[in-house]
């Protein structure tokens, strides 16, 4: 069923620029309406203090449970660290054919990485990742093409070497997954 | 398309399980998930999952022991072990046991996609390699040619019993490609690299056939000036073909079946206990059961070497592989003899397939490469092919039996009037009464 569009919600401090700047390629992508909104949470509650992290996993499920609706696909959008309990970090994670995703621009800065900030990059990944997770919430899974957006990708340079919009098998998936 | 690669994930923390679930079902794996080993053993048992990544410290059985009751179950599963207190003893041990690989929770996601990654090509290579198998097989038994149900059967048992190492007699009457059989199996077996070594136990005596087999050393007997390999040290590691097993004397079925249980002998006249391993691959027109019932042939031998019993039918019993045997056989032979490729007209094709070719495939096969001899070089035709002419029924052996065959023919020709049969025999009559009660003849 085509949803009736795609909610950004943002989470404690996030560049609003940086938002601005990508929602009318989610837009574009998708062919909906993207809407945004500020979310009010207490994320201390998913903190992990032995890892220094935020527990993804129990992030996104409150995040379901709170702020999913039905007619809506939903991305809680962060700055923090995020973690899930089997792997030392992510940038991002989604229900497949869910309601809810998470991303966080906390890991996809070149500052966290000792090079030189660069506004421009940090950009150009959040959008691919925000349009990855998306992705996932219309169903789309790990793509193998090299410059797919839907490509995995498990360290920040391999983000780099994506582009940033679905390749024309993931694109026809899509179409047939909103219009079937 | 490739197939879905599928993954169990085995972990009493409930925590692990969804997210390794939301990592690999992502990545377009088929996920399963198993909160302990008893649980992930009890699906394993309807469900074989390519990959199970479970932990060590588990509650009830641990990881590594369900590492083993897995691999003692399903040697190729690929099991990755994960735990969150690694020590070297218990990796070198999942190791031993036969895990994929060790890993130490929480784990990087580069790296947790390469192991996946790793063990996808694994299990896509092996899959690549037994399709390979297959099609390998298809190309080495083209000399073995037919399409009939009973053919058709015949191929499937080849490729059954090809990669065990167990003993096969193959029974069928004299022409029918037995030894063809014997080559297939062994050819498509993992023992191909190795020899394929054939006795024709029927043309050699009892002493030459112990030396045959066995070897000899120098100076066992008159004019062995040098030590000699024997067949069963030829065919180590790969396969020795017994063909008319049935004519084996009485006194080498026993050496050959102290050989079959130890695969070790003594070569003729030495004293150093050699050991060889080799396949067995018997063949034989006869029927052996019968043989044995009546006392000439070892029970316990026939036991050993009847593992697995592939009869070909005689050729009389699939006439409908004939157009496809003389079209083989006439490729064959314009090739060998460089002549450019013939046909065969449809009433010498209608012929052959009403003959009842006594003598097989090697008699069909004779008749081919005749008229292709003889032929005008264009069309085998009827005038081409000796059928009702000379053919000679290769199923019998002794001269006595032929003579009894001939005489009864001509009886019944002559209506068993003695002078004409006498006659056309050109013996004298006396002769031929003599003949009569000799093969105890008849009229029917």
């Amino acid at each position: 069923m085509y949803p009736e569009n795609i909610t950004l919600i943002k989470f404690g401090y996030f560049d609003q620029e940086i938002l601005d700047r990508v929602v009318p390629d989610i837009s574009r992508e998708f062919s909906t309406s993207v809407r945004t909104k500020n979310g009010n949470l207490d994320l201390s509650e998913f903190y992990d203090p032995s890892r220094r992290q935020y527990n993804g996993t129990t992030l996104l499920n409150k995040i379901n449970n709170e702020f999913a609706t039905d007619s809506s696909k939903t991305l809680g959008l962060f700055d923090i660290d995020l973690f899930i309990p089997i792997l030392t970090y992510i940038f991002g994670q989604a229900y497949l054919n869910g309601r809810v995703g998470i991303v966080s621009i906390y890991r996809l800065s070149n500052e966290k990485y000792g090079i030189k900030t660069d506004h421009k990059i940090l950009l150009e990944r959040f959008r691919k990742e925000a349009i990855h997770e998306l992705g996932h919430l219309f169903g789309l899974i790990h793509c193998s093409d090299p410059v797919c957006v839907m490509r995995s990708s498990t360290y920040v340079e391999d983000i780099d070497q994506k582009g940033h919009a679905l390749c024309a098998v993931c694109r026809m998936q899509l179409k047939h997954t909103l219009f079937a | 398309m490739a197939r879905k690669i599928s993954i169990l994930i085995v972990d009493d923390e409930e925590s692990v399980r969804d997210s390794l679930y939301n990592w690999f079902i992502e990545d377009g794996y088929r996920v399963g998930c198993a909160e302990d080993a008893k649980r992930a053993l009890s699906i394993l048992e309807s469900d074989a999952f390519d990959i199970i990544l479970a932990d060590i410290k588990m509650l009830g059985m641990d990881g590594l022991e369900m590492l083993r009751r897995i691999k003692s179950i399903r040697k190729e599963s690929i099991v990755i072990m994960m735990t969150a207190f690694a020590t070297v003893d218990t990796a070198v041990q999942a190791l031993k046991d036969g895990a994929y690989d060790y890993v130490t929770k929480p784990f990087d996601p580069d790296d947790l996609s390469h192991l996946i990654r790793n063990a996808s090509k694994q299990i896509s290579l092996a899959e690549e390699n037994e399709i390979l198998r297959e099609a390998f097989l298809l190309q080495n038994v083209e000399n073995l040619v037919g399409s009939s149900d009973a053919m058709r059967q015949v191929l499937k048992e080849i490729e059954s019993v090809a990669q065990s190492s167990a003993s096969v007699i193959i029974t069928g009457e004299s022409g029918t490609g037995k030894e063809l059989v014997a080559r297939a199996i062994h050819s498509n077996s993992s023992r191909r690299f190795f020899p394929l070594v054939s006795v024709h136990c029927g043309a050699l005596t009892e002493s030459l056939l112990e030396s045959e087999l066995f070897g000899h050393e120098k100076g066992a007997f008159t004019g062995a000036v040098f030590n000699r390999k024997g067949r069963f040290e030829m065919a180590d590691s790969g396969t020795i073909f017994l063909d008319e097993i049935a004519t084996i004397p009485p006194k080498m079925q026993v050496e050959l079946l102290r050989v079959l249980e130890t695969k070790s002998f003594v070569r003729v006249g030495g004293n150093k206990e050699i050991t060889s391993d080799f396949r067995v691959i018997c063949a034989t027109n006869r029927d052996l059961k019968s043989l044995v019932e009546n006392g000439f042939f070892r029970e316990d031998l026939y036991y050993r070497l009847n593992v697995v019993n592939i009869h070909i039918p005689p050729l009389r019993e699939r006439i409908e592989d004939i157009p496809q045997l003389v079209d083989y056989f006439i490729r064959k032979y314009c090739t060998t003899m460089n002549k450019p490729l013939i046909t065969i007209d449809s009433g010498a094709m209608r012929q052959l397939s009403a003959f009842s070719f006594p003598g097989n495939i090697r008699e069909l096969e004779n008749m081919i490469e005749r008229a292709i001899v003889v032929g005008n070089g264009r069309k085998i035709t009827l005038k081409d092919l000796p059928l009702g002419k000379e053919t000679i029924n290769t199923t019998v052996e002794s001269l006595d039996e032929l003579e009894k065959n001939h005489i009864s023919n001509i009886l019944n020709k002559y209506n068993w009037n003695i002078s004409a049969a006498a006659k056309a025999l050109k013996v004298d009559r006396v002769t031929l009464y003599n003949k009569i009660k000799k093969y105890d003849l008849s009229q029917k």
